[in-house]
């Protein structure tokens, strides 16, 4: 047995899953806003939602603005292999990959997890209206005002 | 920003959560990436080599399993460097093709061992009520952890 050395591609970069279960929002709706911010970013669409590889902080930025779009129906997860690898695609493996199972069964209790991710967000206590700085000149006589007055009185 | 050690170290639910509220999860992506991403010997699917069940004799001793010992030197130093963690006590999917046994009774044992670090038991929501008890739980548990490891 011939013992070959590994070179590893994609390195520094990280995959996240991005699994939607929204009564309002399908993958594809999910995928074409993620191209539209994805700045470079790889994005796949899949049948549960997206695969995101690129920068850390660059994939970081855009689950946050893809969160957005549904919060409580949004799930992110990290993942070790980048998408298409020919060691987990099942393009290659002739089935669904390992990790399909674990999926499957947390995707069934998602609907449970998104009422609580609902029911939250309603508890949430009313933002209260913050009190802006008060500018130096506010409620004084305005200066075009002032020089009005004067050019009245002088007349 | 804490680390969470997650149980089961797969878990989709758990990962969102605790990276949702502002914190670093914990799991098997974790380490699996750091092994795909390092140049080595040619070993697939995992990259796992004969280097690893060695590593793993620090939390394993030599008669068992090379498999459970290949395992713990993924999630060993992880749970070394965990500021917390959260266990869901009735997740079978971590027993199946990729998961074992013996290797999640030993994680769960060390996770215990470690008696100042705070720990979070939980099962999976089986109810909307239950969904909301569940979710208000790791709100709560990750929210008492901030700045535990803030620099």
């Amino acid at each position: 047995m011939t013992i070959k050395e590994y070179i590893p591609t994609y390195v520094g970069t990280v995959t996240k899953y991005v699994f939607i279960d929204s009564p309002n929002i399908t993958p594809q709706t999910l995928a074409i806003r993620a191209y539209e911010i994805s700045e470079g970013l790889m994005v796949k669409e899949t049948c549960f939602g997206l695969q995101i590889t690129g920068e850390p902080e660059q994939v970081k930025k855009l689950i946050v603005e893809l969160r957005k779009v549904d919060s409580a129906h949004i799930f992110v997860k990290d993942r070790g292999f980048p998408p298409g690898d020919p060691r987990r695609c099942r393009a290659n493996l002739g089935g669904a990959r390992p990790g399909y199972y674990g999926h499957e069964f947390e995707c069934g209790l998602l609907k449970f997890v998104s009422h609580g991710l609902e029911e939250l967000d309603k508890k949430k206590p009313k933002p209260v209206p913050q009190m802006s700085k008060k500018k130096l000149d506010q409620g004084k006589l305005p200066l075009n005002r002032l020089i009005e007055i004067i050019s009245n009185e002088e007349a | 920003m804490a680390k969470v050690f997650i149980f089961p170290t797969t878990s989709l639910v758990l990962s969102d959560m605790v990276e949702r509220w502002g914190h670093e999860a914990l799991g098997a992506a974790v380490g699996i990436r750091e092994k795909i991403q390092t140049p080595s010997l040619e070993s697939p699917p995992l990259q796992m080599t004969p280097e690893d069940p060695k590593k793993g004799l620090k939390y394993a001793a030599v008669e068992v399993p090379c498999g459970v010992r290949g395992r713990m030197s993924l999630y060993g130093p992880m749970i070394e460097e965990a500021d917390a963690a959260i266990i869901i006590n009735d997740s079978d999917l971590s027993f199946g093709c990729m998961g074992c046994a013996r290797t999640n009774e030993l994680v769960m044992f060390m996770l215990r061992q470690r008696k100042e670090m705070p720990l979070l038991d939980i099962k999976y929501p089986e109810t909307e009520d239950e969904g909301i008890a569940f979710v208000t739980q790791i709100k709560d548990f990750l929210a008492g952890l901030e700045g535990e490891n803030d620099e």
